[in-house]
């Protein structure tokens, strides 16, 4: 109905928001008839969504107009931010940003470089920045989730690690099946997400395809694409980011450091 | 004030272990402060005080799972530090207050010591191992279904796997019942004088110290406070 009566697609949009919009105050007010008030944070929630979004819509258009060295810089940026956020989840340890920015950057910008060349991701900004985005901020939630994960279990197991220290094993080999289960814990999501494709979900790239008048089966095919990157992104994040927070659990005298409350370290 | 009597005066060529100004700062509190004593081959040193006294922060800077602040450890005559940490933590092992048993069965917990070194034990020796602690049979056992006792048991066979010439035993009755403690503390000594072991024991139960042992350290705040024949230290702490 809407499109037969805009011919610019700006005002189109914003048309199809003011709708939406319609329809989330009237869930405000029908939530107010039953006396649950969420005015206030309907309001600014809708309001700041809209601008943020905005913004970033007319950022990317000033970007995608830019030399091809923007993408590259961009995508850099998007690390740096990835690994100060994913970081946050080993507090305390020494070279925490170090581990996650070297985790997110091996993980996704090796995924992004090969696909890149292979010609599977368009080196077009219009496609390197998005595609890229979502293996950065994917590889950023694996981290965090293996860092977390990782720190958890030292810290709840720190008699076994000593135990197995005391008897002579090396610092790799104490810490062994923390490492399994920081791995895999953190890849449950993007196994599932691979598993559930297409059954319990569509995802929004392939919808926008679709959206955007490309063939539905190519739509599809290419979103698999990009889960598998997803996946194989997260993945070397997780290994190597598991890694290297490994080393610093460990003192040169190979005794565990990372506990509970904050590295021991004696003065 | 620090209560040394001649036992205490072994010439270093001699001792199994010796502390030379042990000390350890966390968070600017001294969790041991300056203690210097030498253990001879084959003897039980038992360590008492009250909780907080730094006992087991002493015993966890014997076999260097702590890193001393300043001061050092001398196994027969060489710094510790010189010795690659598997090495020194093979010779000197440890059975800790609790088991931390790992998950699976008491074979894969008797084999792990040894493992680390690429020595793979016979059966035969798994089930002497067991027979030691009086524990036959028991090797295909998960280590989940096992009492406290049996726990603490398998932790002891476990250590002895790597056939250590030192021993350090933290508070290794503790955490156990009336019963089990008895058995436990009776089997240890038993192993010890078979093994011919050098051991060092934290205890706080004075009576503990005097059964197991014929020289005790006192160590209170972090320092050695009072070091000689049982008798005569538990005689002096009754003045």
């Amino acid at each position: 109905m809407l499109e037969g009566l805009f011919d610019n697609q700006i005002m189109l949009g914003a048309a199809q928001a003011g709708v939406a919009v319609l329809l989330a105050l009237a869930v405000m007010l029908l939530a107010r008839w039953q006396e649950i008030h969420l005015e206030r944070e309907t309001v600014i929630a809708l309001v700041r969504g809209l601008i943020q979004i905005i913004a970033v819509g007319s950022i990317l258009v000033l970007l995608f107009g830019g030399p091809g060295w923007t993408g590259l810089a961009i995508l850099t940026g998007m690390v740096a931010a990835a690994g100060a956020i994913a970081a946050r989840r080993a507090r305390g340890i020494p070279g925490a940003f170090r581990i996650s920015l070297t985790g997110i950057a091996v993980g996704a910008g090796a995924v992004i470089a090969l696909m890149t060349w292979a010609g599977v991701i368009d080196e077009d900004l219009t496609s390197l920045i998005p595609v890229g985005s979502m293996l950065v901020a994917n590889s950023m939630n694996t981290c965090a989730l293996a860092l977390d994960r990782f720190r958890g279990d030292v810290e709840a197991h720190t008699g076994q690690i000593e135990a197995a220290l005391a008897l002579g094993a090396a610092p790799n080999r104490s810490v062994q099946r923390f490492v399994r289960s920081a791995v895999q814990a953190s890849m449950i999501p993007r196994i599932d997400t691979l598993r559930s494709l297409g059954i319990v979900w569509i995802p929004g790239l392939m919808a926008g395809m679709v959206l955007a008048g490309a063939d539905p089966v190519y739509a599809a095919i290419y979103q698999f694409v990009v889960i598998a990157m997803i996946y194989a992104a997260a993945g070397i994040t997780a290994l190597v980011s598991v890694i290297l927070i490994r080393s610093q659990a460990f003192s040169p005298a190979e005794q565990l450091t990372l506990r509970a409350g904050k590295p021991q370290t004696s003065s | 004030m620090s209560m040394d009597t001649g036992l205490d005066q072994q010439t270093s060529s001699t001792a199994a272990l010796r502390t030379e100004n042990l000390t350890r700062i966390v968070d600017d509190k001294r969790l041991v402060d300056g203690v210097s004593v030498e253990i001879g081959w084959g003897e039980t040193l038992a360590v008492v005080g009250p909780s907080g006294a730094g006992k087991s922060s002493f015993l966890r800077l014997l076999n260097r799972l702590d890193e001393p602040s300043s001061g050092t450890v001398y196994l027969e005559g060489r710094d510790y530090r010189d010795i690659p940490p598997r090495e020194l933590r093979r010779i000197v092992g440890m059975v800790m207050q609790q088991p931390f048993l790992f998950p699976g069965t008491v074979e894969e917990n008797l084999r792990f010591g040894p493992r680390q070194r690429g020595e793979d034990l016979e059966r035969e020796q798994l089930e002497a191992l067991l027979e030691k602690v009086n524990l036959p049979g028991y090797l295909e056992r998960d280590v989940s279904r096992l009492s406290g006792g049996e726990a603490q048991r398998v932790s002891l066979a476990r250590t002895l796997a790597n056939r250590p010439r030192i021993l350090l035993l933290d508070e290794p009755t503790s955490a156990l019942d009336e019963e089990s403690r008895r058995d436990v503390e009776e089997l240890i000594a038993q192993i010890i004088d078979l093994e011919k072991l050098t051991c060092v024991i934290v205890t706080h139960d004075m009576k503990q110290a005097e059964r197991m042992s014929k020289r005790v350290m006192v160590m209170e705040k972090g320092k050695k406070v009072r070091i000689g024949p049982v008798e005569e230290v538990l005689a002096s702490s009754q003045r």
